[in-house]
Order: structure tokens, then C-alpha cells, then sequence
């Protein structure tokens, strides 16, 4: 059973890890942002080419793609994402696109493979990020064998989730995307620059889609398309959570996490999978701004 | 610029000499060339491995081409991508049965894109020359089917895991479609047969990458061997995880029928080492003609690391086999080729292999690799000599009793 919880909890983890970044974007700015996935990808891409190029193992590629990420999440918001606020319909095309442009990007390897030129870890196939034998394998904790890649992904989720928490609650900047999830324009009337800060969350947000990627590296599968399947999983927990609660985003991370685990430990896999659609349906139904939302004035 | 009547006739006079004349001289030198097609997915999810078989066709072609052609003629492949999409492969056999009028198309890689396509050639009475091992059940007069079936794959694997293993309590996972689900059925009649029991038959999703809880199941089933019919990317995160949960190959090993070198490299061999897979060919086998036949396919795709697997190697020797049915015949076309190729052998870079004269499937050897700790494997057991394929072992075909013969299937047999 402790088996069973911790494994239900490692999901819980590798969920909120994907939706931390969409619960900003999605949750601050009303973007549905379909290149979230995409930003994982470019998190494990970079994990394996700062192993290439700068001979970094797993945890020095956290920083690294943390930047590269947040730039590129930056640039985004800058040519695309920002003509586009308030349309929500409009930037779930626009960063669908973007999505497909950044998968093929990686594909063709920006483009290279047309003149012959072959970089090492970019193109259609599968890619390897080794990961340090003290991260393989299991140890014992009060009598329970721990997966220890999984306990190192809980670990640094719980302390992604608590440095999104502090700088939403307790700096300033934070207290501006605050107030722009209340009422954007009233935020601004109050002389907070909703285009700045809006930007910067947007960067914030790929960021730590690009640190989810380095973490899935270790033990999924890095090729073009892996962002994909992600998206519509993070999408679930905000959307279960209540758009713009982190609070709502870890807790629906684990309840799904846990129920998809003890289902798939009764069941299989299979079924868990329905059922957890089932419950997300049931919520949505009952409780349409999920379970945790602010009530609009 | 002005365009008069006289320049116009002028220009037309150049422009259709220009088109006339190639014609003119290829018919003076030499025959026309044979035209076949190699219809892979070049775009999509699945253009990683099918744009590597349609690489495989064209060497071939290009190595048939240099010494001579077949009957004289030239073969000239026209590429078309099936773009990882069953609908777009058969509009893709459409075009080139129907349009370019090809005989023979190579192609064709998951059973999806290959039932897509099956009616054009059966109703248009073309060849396809279909390389990747699969689950069987299928007797097409249009098909040859040049990579192993399950009998091929688990035959011989499931009786060596029971008496040299010594494993008796078998777990059988597999990703859920069809190919999976059909080596389950042969794997159990196997396991039953050699006095061994499975205690698991486990599907995950195709593509799903979340290992958690079937590992555990796993691990709590008692079981002390994994049969594993996992396919695709998902093979990575199953071996990661297998490890990560604290499992050992030495004690519970991975006994696989589609990890090819491609995964392994994929998941860092380290998580593999002393796992093992079924497959009549290894890029790891030791002898001269593989290792030209390696050597010449880095050249032939410029890739110094390109790694050759089962799929690939049946894709290159089908293509031989397929010349060697149109000289015996003489002539290029569907019943020409039919006819045959029927018996026909040839020397593949793994070995002697046989295409069958009632069910136009493969002699393969089979052979146990097991996965080392650089990435490649050792042959551990290998058959002396091919066996014959059998489409339908799964519903009881034997080799005393055919369902499938140059006749056509035996239906009532499959009651």
C-alpha cells in the first residue's frame, strides 16, 4: 500500500511538474498556451546538448535550461503571445502553430539537415540523457524501497512549487501578477505595467516547462514529439485545479496522481486512464472553475 | 517582351525535340527501366525508422543497378511517403499501382499501414514486398513477407527461455494493439507446451510512458522472467523504470521481441545489459558479409554511427530475392514475381534465408541476443538452420498442417 502512495505520489509529482509552468500562463495571463509541451521538449533537448557540448550531467542541465527556455518563452510572448491578450480562442491557434514550428525546428535541426550538416543530438530521433548511477536504482527508507529518480523528481517539484509560491506571495512583482489575475485592467489603471509583467511571467512559466523537460530526459523518452501528451495532461490539473490557484494545481495534481495509482494498482493502466477522465468530467460538470478558483466580482 | 507567331513555333519545335530526344536515345541503348516503388513514411512519427528501411531499398537497388540491372533493365524505385498515416499509404499504392503502373512496391512498415493497402494490391494484382516481422494472420497472394512471424520470433525463444533459463513463471507485457495481443496467444500455447506458467498478461498503452505501476505489479506478480512485446518509444521508459524500481536483469531478466539496437542506444545500454531479445538477425553477427553489409550501409547514408536491425536487413535482402524471382520468371509482373519467387534463396547478411513456396513468408533462423553493456548484443543461441514460417501458429497451424497455401487460406482450419 505505501508502495502503492508512493508511486501515486511520483505521478502527482511528474503532474504538477508540467502544470506548474501552464497553471501561470494559463492561470495569470488566460493564454492556453499549446507550446507548453514544446517548451518541455526544448528543456530535454537541452539537457542533451549541454551533455554534448558542455559535458553537464542532469542536475547542471537545470539551470541551463531553465534560461534557455525562458528566453525562448520570452521571445514568444514578445512577437506572438502579446498582440493576442483577451482572445482566448486566438492563442490556443497561435501557440498550436508555434508548437508545430519549434517540434519541426528540432526535426530538421533548425534547418541544417537541408544542407547535409548533421548536428549531433537534434533530428527525428530518439535521444539518450544518462543519468548519474546515484540517481539509478532504489534505497530504503524506514523499510520501504524508494525509486530514487522518482524521489529526486518529487524533491525538485516540491521545491520548484515552493519558490513559485514565495515569489507570487511574498515579493513584489509577485503581488502584481496577483493583481493581474483579479482584474488585469484594474491592475493597470493602479499603474502596474501589465506588458512587463506579463512578459516576464510568461518567461517564468517556460522556465520551469524547460526544467519539467530535464526531468522527464531521465527516464522518458527525448524525441520531437514527446511534449505533446503532456500538454493535455497539464491542461487536466489546471483546469481540475481552478485556473490561477497554485494552491488548487498542487492539490489536483494529487488527486489525480493518487487515483490514477491506486486504480492502475487494482486495475491497469488502462482503466486508470478513463477513470481519471471520468473524474476530471465530473468535476468540470459540478464544479466549473474547478476546485479551487476566486470568485469573479 | 513580344512573342510572335514564328517564335512560338520556334520554341515549340526546340521544346518538343528536347522532350523527344532522351526518349529516343534510351530506347536506342537500352530497355526501359523497371519501375518499382518504395512507399515509407519520410514525414511523421514514424519516418525514424522508415526512412532508414527505404534507405536499405535504395542501396539494394543501387547495388543491382551496378552490376547490370535485372534482365538487362535498370531499376529505377520511385519514393513515396506514406507519412506515418494508413489513409495516406493507401492513396500513396493507389498512385503508384494504378498511376506509375508499378509491379512491385516495397513498403509498407506497422500492420496498419500494411492492411491499408492490402485491397489496391489484391484487386490491382501488384506485389508488395513487406519487410517488418509481425503478427501473422494474414495469407495474401500480393504479399511477400520477407521479416519473421511470431512461430519465427517465439518458437524456439520461449522453450530456450524455460530449459537454459530455467524460468517457469512467465509475465507477458505488451503495448495494446494488434502485434502485441498476437504474440500473447503464441506465447501462452509456448509457455504451457514447455511446462512453464505465465502469471501476468499486461497491456499499457501505445506510446504511454508512465512504467510506475505495471513495474510493480511486476515485481509483486513473483514472476522471474518478463516477456516483453513492448513496442516504440515506450520500451525506454519501461527499461528505466525495470531498473529504477530496483529489478535486476540477473535475476528477473527482460525477454523482448522488438528492442532492436535503436532503443537500446536510446535508453543508455546500461539499463539493458543482460536483457534479452529474440530476432533472426543481430548487427552484432560476426561474419564478413555483415560486416560489409554495415559498412556499406554508413556509406550509403553517410551516417558513421547508423545501426543496421532486423527490419533493415530484411528490407535489403528482400530486394534480391525479388530480382531473383523476375530472372527466373522473366517477367515483371505480379504473377511473374509470384511465380517466381517461390523457393527462392539468397545469402543475406545474416545468414541463408528462403522465401516459403506455400505461404510467400520467410525461412529465418532464430536468434537470442543478449544485450551487453557497450550497446550491442551477443548471440547466445541461434537455430542451426532456418525454420519455416507459419502465419497462423497462434490458431494451431503446424508445419504437417498448413492453413495457408500457395492455394490460398484454409478457412474452415481456423474454427
Amino acid at each position: 500500500m505505501i508502495d502503492t502512495m508512493f508511486i501515486g505520489l511520483s505521478l502527482s509529482s511528474i503532474l504538477l511538474l508540467v502544470a506548474l509552468g501552464l497553471a501561470i500562463t494559463y492561470g495569470a495571463m488566460g493564454v492556453i498556451n499549446m507550446a507548453h509541451g514544446e517548451m518541455v521538449m526544448l528543456g530535454a533537448y537541452t539537457a542533451v546538448l549541454s551533455r554534448i557540448w558542455l559535458d553537464a550531467n542532469i542536475v547542471m542541465a537545470i539551470p541551463i535550461a531553465f534560461v534557455v527556455t525562458a528566453i525562448v518563452g520570452l521571445v514568444i510572448e514578445r512577437v506572438i503571445v502579446r498582440r493576442l491578450y483577451g482572445r482566448l480562442l486566438d492563442t490556443l491557434l497561435a501557440t498550436w502553430g508555434v508548437a508545430i514550428l519549434i517540434q519541426q525546428a528540432i526535426r530538421l535541426e533548425f534547418g541544417l539537415s537541408f544542407f547535409g550538416i548533421h548536428v549531433e543530438g537534434l533530428g527525428p530521433g530518439l535521444q539518450n540523457v544518462p543519468v548519474p548511477a546515484a540517481l539509478q536504482g532504489t534505497f530504503h527508507l524506514a523499510g520501504v524501497e524508494i525509486n530514487t529518480y522518482r524521489a529526486f523528481i518529487i524533491v525538485v517539484t516540491a521545491a520548484l512549487a515552493a519558490v513559485t509560491w514565495l515569489l507570487l506571495q511574498r515579493t513584489s512583482i509577485g503581488m502584481q501578477v496577483r493583481a493581474i489575475i483579479r482584474n488585469p485592467k484594474m491592475a493597470a489603471a493602479c499603474g502596474v505595467d501589465v506588458a512587463r509583467v506579463n512578459a516576464l511571467t510568461f518567461a517564468f512559466g517556460s522556465g520551469l516547462a524547460g526544467i519539467a523537460g530535464v526531468m522527464m530526459s531521465g527516464f522518458k523518452t527525448v524525441f520531437p514529439d514527446m511534449g505533446t501528451p503532456m500538454v493535455v495532461d497539464g491542461f487536466l490539473v489546471v483546469v481540475v485545479g481552478g485556473v490561477g490557484s497554485l494552491l488548487g494545481s498542487v492539490l489536483s495534481a494529487g488527486l489525480l496522481g493518487e487515483i490514477n495509482s491506486v486504480v492502475a494498482a487494482l486495475k491497469n493502466d488502462t482503466i486508470a486512464r478513463a477513470v481519471i477522465f471520468g473524474v476530471v468530467i465530473l468535476i468540470i460538470v459540478v464544479k466549473p472553475k474547478g476546485l479551487f478558483s476566486f470568485r469573479g466580482r | 517582351m513580344s512573342f510572335n507567331r514564328r517564335d512560338f513555333l520556334k520554341t515549340a519545335a526546340i521544346t518538343s525535340a528536347a522532350i523527344a530526344s532522351p526518349s529516343v536515345i534510351r530506347q536506342a541503348f537500352a530497355a526501359d527501366p523497371i519501375k518499382v516503388g518504395a512507399l515509407y513514411s519520410q514525414t511523421g512519427g514514424l519516418s525514424i525508422v522508415e526512412k532508414l528501411l527505404a534507405s536499405a531499398v535504395q542501396m539494394a537497388v543501387s547495388e543491382i543497378n551496378a552490376a547490370g540491372g535485372v534482365l538487362g533493365r535498370k531499376v529505377e524505385v520511385i519514393v513515396e511517403d506514406g507519412a506515418s498515416d494508413p489513409k495516406t499509404f493507401n492513396e500513396k499504392a493507389s498512385k503508384l499501382v494504378i498511376q506509375d503502373r508499378v509491379a512491385t512496391v516495397f513498403g509498407c512498415h506497422t500492420s496498419a499501414s500494411r492492411k491499408a493497402v492490402l485491397p489496391i494490391f489484391e484487386r490491382r494484382n501488384a506485389m508488395l514486398v513487406y519487410q517488418t516481422h509481425y503478427e501473422g494472420f494474414e495469407c495474401s497472394r500480393n504479399v511477400v513477407y520477407s521479416g519473421a512471424v511470431p512461430n519465427q520470433q517465439l518458437g524456439k525463444y520461449i522453450p530456450w527461455i524455460a530449459k537454459t533459463l530455467g524460468k517457469k513463471k512467465f509475465f507477458i507485457v505488451g503495448s495494446d494493439y494488434v502485434y502485441p495481443r498476437e504474440m500473447a496467444k503464441v506465447s501462452k500455447k509456448l509457455i504451457e507446451a514447455a511446462g512453464a506458467q505465465w502469471t501476468g498478461d499486461e497491456y499499457l498503452e501505445l506510446g504511454h510512458s508512465e512504467w510506475a505501476s505495471m513495474v510493480k505489479k511486476i515485481k509483486d506478480s513473483g514472476a522471474d522472467v518478463v516477456l516483453s512485446n513492448v513496442v516504440g518509444d515506450s520500451i525506454i521508459a519501461f527499461y528505466r523504470e525495470f531498473k529504477n524500481q530496483g529489478l535486476s536483469q540477473a535475476t528477473i531478466p527482460i525477454c523482448a521481441t522488438v528492442t532492436s539496437e535503436i532503443e537500446i542506444a536510446a535508453m543508455g545500454p546500461e539499463y539493458a545489459a543482460g536483457s534479452y531479445t529474440s530476432f533472426p538477425y543481430f548487427m552484432s553477427i560476426d561474419t564478413p558479409a555483415n560486416k560489409k553489409f554495415i559498412d556499406d550501409f554508413r556509406k550509403f547514408t553517410k551516417d558513421p554511427k547508423a545501426v543496421t536491425y532486423h527490419s533493415l536487413e530484411a528490407a535489403y535482402f528482400q530486394v534480391f530475392l525479388w530480382k531473383q524471382a523476375i530472372e527466373k520468371s522473366g517477367q515483371v509482373t505480379a504473377d511473374g514475381i509470384r511465380d517466381g519467387i517461390r523457393g527462392q534463396t539468397y545469402d543475406a547478411p545474416g545468414g541463408k534465408v528462403k522465401i516459403d513456396a506455400d505461404n510467400l513468408h520467410c525461412w529465418l533462423t532464430p536468434r537470442v541476443g543478449q544485450w551487453q553493456p557497450d550497446g550491442q548484443s551477443k548471440v547466445v543461441d541461434a537455430w542451426p538452420e532456418p525454420i519455416k514460417p507459419l502465419a497462423y501458429s497462434a490458431y494451431g497451424e503446424t508445419e504437417s498442417d498448413l492453413f495457408c497455401t500457395a492455394k490460398g487460406l484454409e478457412t474452415a482450419k481456423l474454427k
